[in-house]
């Protein structure tokens, strides 16, 4: 544990993350942007269960372990977004989220 | 030891995933499309297990908890399964059968539903996000299974991408929820969590993930737009198993952990239903793409149930898990006509539905009285359903509530009988010409229908989930 650092300033960290990812998914047009954003996000929930964990339950183990499954999650999720991305990138060679007009109504 | 046999429905499930995985080696490319028949037969053979008796308790300090009840929210989940996997029978046999891709829809396919028994059966927070996310990451896949089409890979992308904002919102929600409470298990929750700012937040924000999955208006965006581009076999799927199963375990979850909170997501979820009944309603009434206006009903079905969320005591549980039975029959039954067509003639709007009574009589009587059902037509089951969540409501003053909800079932009325006009009164110079169904999708069709029929007439069914849910 940093000298100086609490709990407090840590949170604030990972809450300004979650929001910056939330902004950019809103904002942003280019879809591996918005995964980037989605990875954000997560990452922002992980710190948050490691900082819970480590200054306010110290003798706790389960934030530790949501984390580690939440990382696999994480990676299985961006790994298969892409794959799905991929395909659509073949029969529009764009990943741009402003071309996806097909379905409208 | 003994208490392994609690998750039988789960290994039993996980077992014939690997079994598929060994099929898929040993068949030859020409005999693959045999794999429908073993997929179908072997869920069948496990829906019919999954009747004998299950003990209740609870494994691993916790995590996994199951009892009576939970046992037959899988039971109902495992029969609409089943009768959806004897509609798409043709759909797989003709349409992939010189693909090799068969198998991969079924492991997929029932990976998704291992994922929805985790998820009602969970006793904390982490069992349940594996369990969501099992259930909700491969449905990505099957929604973009069609590669050769554009539309599905762009249905595909964006479920995946709504997903993965939502599951991140709810994570943040779990998150502020573990660090107030100290603990992911929902009885130590339940103990210390108290009303605060923060304590609502954090409750709100794992709600919201949940009401992405029940396309809860204003979190409905992705289901027209998903429902129109996946197969149709993804989309029945989506609005009928993905969405009763959610509901499942919202409200377990809210028995749980919702109890001293009531005062946050009662107003919550009132307003959510308000909207997301008239804002299903209103867009279903422009629709003239079947699938697109199937989603929209499918959205303002969700409101409905909602209602006996707010009940929140025993009957209140009971009129949902009730209605969610009724309505997977019913939609199933409007899904599978509108799937078989699809399948034969490629037509999905409303328009090709005129004069199918004099060419396609059967079809037109099943859509008939899934639409009846839908709209809640006295002598169907719809109807009572829809009278229990009404009843359940209007027991703990929610009038407001039910003068809305009965105000959206005749506006809904109207647009479920533009359809039966289409079918039955309006003539077409170029009606869908008469086919026949392999008989796997007729016994497909007829188990909707007789699921229709039977629940509506049949009491006991009702004042079993009672009895069980009063425990």
């Amino acid at each position: 544990m940093i000298e100086g650092i609490g709990v407090f300033d840590v949170l604030a960290v990972s809450t300004i993350i979650f929001f910056v990812g939330l902004f950019g998914f809103v904002t942003r047009k280019n879809m591996i942007s918005l995964l980037i954003s989605i990875e954000l996000m997560l990452n922002s929930v992980a710190l948050n269960f490691v900082v819970f964990n480590k200054f306010l339950y110290p003798g706790n183990i389960q934030g530790y372990i949501f984390t580690l499954f939440l990382i696999a999650v994480a990676a299985a999720e961006v790994a298969l977004a892409i794959a799905i991305i991929i395909s659509f990138y073949r029969m529009d060679n764009s990943i741009d989220a402003d071309e996806m007009d097909s379905l409208s109504g | 030891m003994n208490n392994f046999l609690l998750m039988r429905d789960e290994f039993v499930l996980l077992g014939i995933i690997l079994l598929l995985l060994v099929v898929e080696i040993l068949l030859t490319d020409k005999d693959k499309k045999n794999v429908v028949g073993i997929a179908t037969g072997l869920f069948a053979l496990h829906t019919a297990f999954g009747f004998m008796p299950l003990g209740e308790g609870s494994m691993f300090g916790g995590s996994f908890q199951t009892t009576h009840l939970h046992h037959n929210m899988k039971n109902i989940l495992n029969v609409g399964v089943l009768i959806l996997l004897l509609q798409t029978w043709t759909w797989a046999r003709v349409k992939w059968s010189n693909r090799n891709r068969l198998t991969e829809f079924y492991i997929i396919l029932f990976s998704t539903v291992l994922g929805m028994y985790y998820m009602i059966s969970a006793g904390d927070f982490l069992m349940f996000f594996l369990g969501l996310e099992l259930a909700s990451l491969p449905v990505a896949g099957l929604v973009a299974f069609d590669l050769a089409k554009k539309r599905s890979a762009e249905a595909g992308v964006k479920f995946i991408l709504m997903a993965g904002v939502s599951s991140a919102v709810m994570l943040f929600g779990i998150s502020l929820i573990y660090g107030i409470t100290g603990s992911i298990y929902f009885t130590e929750v339940a103990q210390s969590f108290h009303l605060t700012g923060l304590s609502a937040i954090a409750l709100l924000m794992f709600m919201s993930g949940l009401a992405f999955k029940i396309s809860l208006v204003p979190f409905h965006f992705w289901t027209p737009d998903v429902y129109e581009g996946a197969p149709v076999p993804v989309s029945s799927f989506l609005s009928v198993i993905s969405k009763a199963a959610a509901v499942f375990a919202m409200i377990l979850i809210l028995f749980q952990i919702g109890k001293g909170m009531t005062t946050v997501w009662k107003p919550a979820l009132f307003w959510l239903a308000i909207l997301t009944m008239t804002v299903g309603n209103l867009f279903a009434l422009r629709q003239k793409n079947m699938k697109r206006f199937l989603a929209f009903s499918s959205v303002a079905q969700a409101g409905f149930i909602l209602m006996g969320i707010l009940a929140f005591d025993e009957m209140g549980l009971t009129s949902v898990i009730y209605f969610s039975a009724i309505y997977i029959f019913s939609n199933l039954a409007t899904f599978g006509v509108v799937q078989v067509i699809s399948l034969k003639t490629g037509k999905e709007q409303m328009d090709d539905y005129n004069g199918l009574y004099r060419t396609n009589p059967k079809l037109a009587l099943v859509m008939l009285l899934g639409l009846f059902s839908l709209a809640g037509i006295p002598p169907v089951a719809g109807f009572f359903g829809k009278f229990f969540l009404f009843m359940s409501a209007a027991a703990h003053n929610y009038y407001l509530l039910v003068i809305i909800g009965v105000i959206n079932v005749t506006i809904s009325l109207y647009y479920y009988l533009l359809v039966v006009r289409a079918m039955f009164l309006r003539k077409s110079d170029k009606p869908i010409a008469f086919f026949k169904n392999e008989w796997p999708v007729q016994i497909g069709l007829a188990l909707s229908v007789i699921g229709i029929l039977v629940l509506g007439m049949y009491s006991p069914f009702y004042e079993y989930i009672l009895q069980l849910a009063s425990n």
